[in-house]
């Protein structure tokens, strides 16, 4: 006796290639976005010599940040960086961190926005969510090699989809989040949805969502050091090739590197999103 | 007077069924019973009222009662089920959503209890919000918001931000908001209640002042009856989401319309609510300045068989002479009260409140002087006639 085995995989197969084929258009047109967009990118990175991005870099985390120890810590980091002949590489991932993130930022303010404003959006996106954060990330780089093949463009793809959750969650929590009498305030002095919006629950949501955009960085790193298993250069790609030599040392200072990104990126945004807070 | 605002049958019934439960509770079944047979909420039942053009009309119940409800019900931050709500002659609840957006810029301002301010924008940005929306000019905007924030008091603060202010501040803010639009209609919802005793009866004189000044329609929403009494010109009642009663302070404190209101108001300081005008008795007799000698006005209190006696002079009340002093001179053989004449004499105004009075009078020797705008003798207060008026409504 043979049981009835439900085709789950056979039907989001057909589903891919579906895309591949009837939507080739989209995929050329992303395709061709984020390559341009990461060959600028790494371009304007490596225009300077390293010693000039390394000042420009600290100037910038002192400045968003506002506290000299973040500068101080970007500056021995960086050059820690460099030191460990990993400075190509770590352009590689800032750039592929930069287009993702924006991307995500892209899709994932209007979507929350959407689902905080409608019910039934609400109710669709949120299970979506769900599955989304609690697939395994490997599982978003396969559909991405038939999509893009191999290379930058399938991590970029991996990558969104993996980070743009909490974006769209932490907008939508910002905005429900509101209190009721200043929603009530804004419609009672004659706002139209956008005046509402963009004058009172986006700005009242404002940290809210920062941690959102905070998050999805993070994540958005943690996921191109794993997309370099289809191809993406970068830290990920180093650690990656170390695992295939089993050159421990090498793979530990791709990891540094790493680390030394996630800590400057994390506390620059944290002082981005908390210091309008204290404002406030 | 001019009636700005008319309600007409409003109901609001919370639930995907509201014309059943409206059935209901025209059948006469009460809040509760709809509540269990169709788990309906009934937020408004059947409320009628009008409010007078400049007039301050104090909404009032316990929480729970319906009261922040149907205000919402005016300007439409809740849809009504049913009723009529008509401003200035037109039916706010037929207005499209364009149409009452910018009805509510023309007509309505609003104060929130938790102040509702925004916290991203200065003292004067939010003061100038509904006028942004408005889109009037920036120049314009900011002439007209620091002038509301200077009526609130507030002039030095623009550039604040509500998290820098006390609460009683933040709600000079959220006054000024409503104040800078314009709009010739307030609807306070429970605007004080969030503050603390002394800066709320501080707020309470100003917006008594302010109302002075700019005479605008005041809808106010409160749970605190002495508050209601002392900014009402009318009070309505709310309980279960009907109105049981609405009239004057004095009116729903005589003649309670039934066991709920008089439970209601049963704590009353009456020295708070009961006024010098009505306590007041008319002086027995009164000697006149230029006319009268000691032997003249001695003659007239033993007539009135009272001991002291106040002294007119060009119509307007001039002093008081007692008795004693009065025998005294005349056995000097003073031709006028000049010599014995006290001039220097404590009075009241016609709204003076019992509470103020009684301090004067435990001092006084002789009775309280009550004085109109034009400083005529108006009546006088005694012991006597204070306590009988305080305990009025005790016997009634």
């Amino acid at each position: 006796m043979t049981v009835y085995r439900i085709p789950i995989g056979d039907a989001i197969e057909a589903g891919i290639d579906f895309f591949v084929t009837h939507l080739s258009f989209a995929t050329i047109a992303f395709s061709k976005f984020t390559t341009k967009g990461i060959a600028y990118l790494s371009e304007i990175l490596m225009f300077l010599p390293p010693w000039a991005m390394i000042l420009i870099f600290t100037g910038l985390a002192w400045f968003l940040s506002k506290k000299w120890g973040i500068g101080l810590f970007t500056l021995i980091g960086m050059s820690l960086i460099w030191n460990m002949q990993l400075w190509g590489p770590t352009m590689d991932t800032i750039s592929l961190i930069i287009i993702a993130t924006l991307l995500s930022v892209a899709i994932g303010i209007p979507l929350g926005i959407f689902s905080a404003l409608s019910t039934t959006a609400y109710r669709i996106i949120t299970p979506v969510l769900d599955v989304m954060q609690t697939m395994p990330a490997f599982v978003y780089l396969i559909p991405a090699i038939p999509f893009f093949g191999l290379g930058a463009v399938g991590a970029i793809f991996a990558t969104v989809i993996f980070s743009v959750p909490p974006c769209i969650r932490l907008t939508c929590l910002g905005i429900q989040q509101v209190p009721r009498e200043m929603v009530e305030a804004a419609d009672a002095f004659g706002s139209s949805k956008a005046q509402k919006l963009f004058k009172v629950q986006l700005p009242i949501a404002k940290t809210t969502i920062m941690a959102g955009i905070n998050q999805t960085i993070m994540l958005a790193l943690s996921m191109v050091v794993i997309a370099a298993m289809i191809g993406a250069k970068g830290l990920g790609g180093e650690v990656w090739r170390a695992i295939q030599r089993l050159e421990a040392g090498r793979g530990f200072e791709a990891g540094i590197g790493i680390v030394i990104i996630a800590i400057i990126l994390d506390r620059v945004m944290q002082q981005v999103a908390g210091g309008k807070k204290q404002q406030m | 007077m001019a009636q700005k605002i008319m309600i007409e049958g409003l109901f609001k019934v919370f639930g995907p069924h509201p014309q059943n439960a409206i059935e209901l509770f025209r059948q006469g079944h009460s809040k509760n019973e709809i509540m269990e047979k169709t788990r309906h909420q009934i937020g408004v039942a059947d409320a009628s009222f009008t409010v007078d053009e400049g007039e301050i009309l104090v909404v009032m119940g316990l929480s729970g009662s319906g009261k922040s409800t149907l205000v919402r019900c005016i300007n439409r931050l809740i849809d009504p089920t049913a009723g009529k709500v008509i401003v200035d002659g037109e039916d706010v609840t037929r207005l499209s959503v364009e149409g009452l957006r910018q009805f509510r810029l023309d007509h309505f301002g609003m104060v929130f209890q938790n102040f509702a301010l925004f916290p991203h924008r200065t003292v004067l940005q939010n003061a100038v919000y509904g006028l942004e929306i408005k889109k009037v000019d920036p120049a314009e905007r900011k002439e007209r918001g620091m002038a509301a924030l200077e009526q609130v008091g507030l002039a030095g603060w623009e550039d604040s931000y509500p998290a820098q202010l006390s609460g009683g501040m933040q709600q000079r803010v959220g006054l000024a908001r409503a104040l800078a639009l314009d709009a010739d209609i307030m609807l306070m919802d429970e605007a004080f209640s969030a503050l603390d005793p002394l800066i709320r009866s501080d707020m309470q004189d100003e917006l008594l002042a302010l109302q002075d000044k700019v005479k605008k329609t005041i809808v106010f929403i409160s749970h605190d009856l002495d508050e209601a009494l002392k900014l009402g010109d009318r009070i309505i009642l709310m309980k279960d989401g009907a109105i049981i009663q609405s009239g004057t302070a004095e009116e729903i404190l005589t003649k309670p319309a039934d066991d709920y209101v008089a439970k209601f108001v049963q704590d009353v300081d009456m020295a708070k609510v009961i006024t010098a005008e009505s306590v007041m008795l008319k002086p027995k007799a009164m000697a006149y300045y230029k006319t009268d000698g000691p032997k003249a006005a001695l003659h007239k209190m033993k007539q009135s068989q009272i001991s002291t006696i106040f002294v007119r002079k060009d119509k307007k009340l001039f002093g008081v002479v007692t008795a004693d002093d009065c025998a005294m001179a005349a056995k000097r053989g003073d031709p006028t009260l000049e010599q014995i004449l006290n001039t220097d004499i404590e009075t009241v105004s016609l709204e003076t409140p019992g509470v103020d009075i009684i301090p004067l009078l435990a001092r006084l020797p002789y009775p309280l002087p009550v004085v109109d705008a034009d400083h005529k003798l108006k009546g006088v207060i005694i012991k006597g006639s204070l306590l009988a008026g305080l305990s009025e409504r005790g016997t009634d």
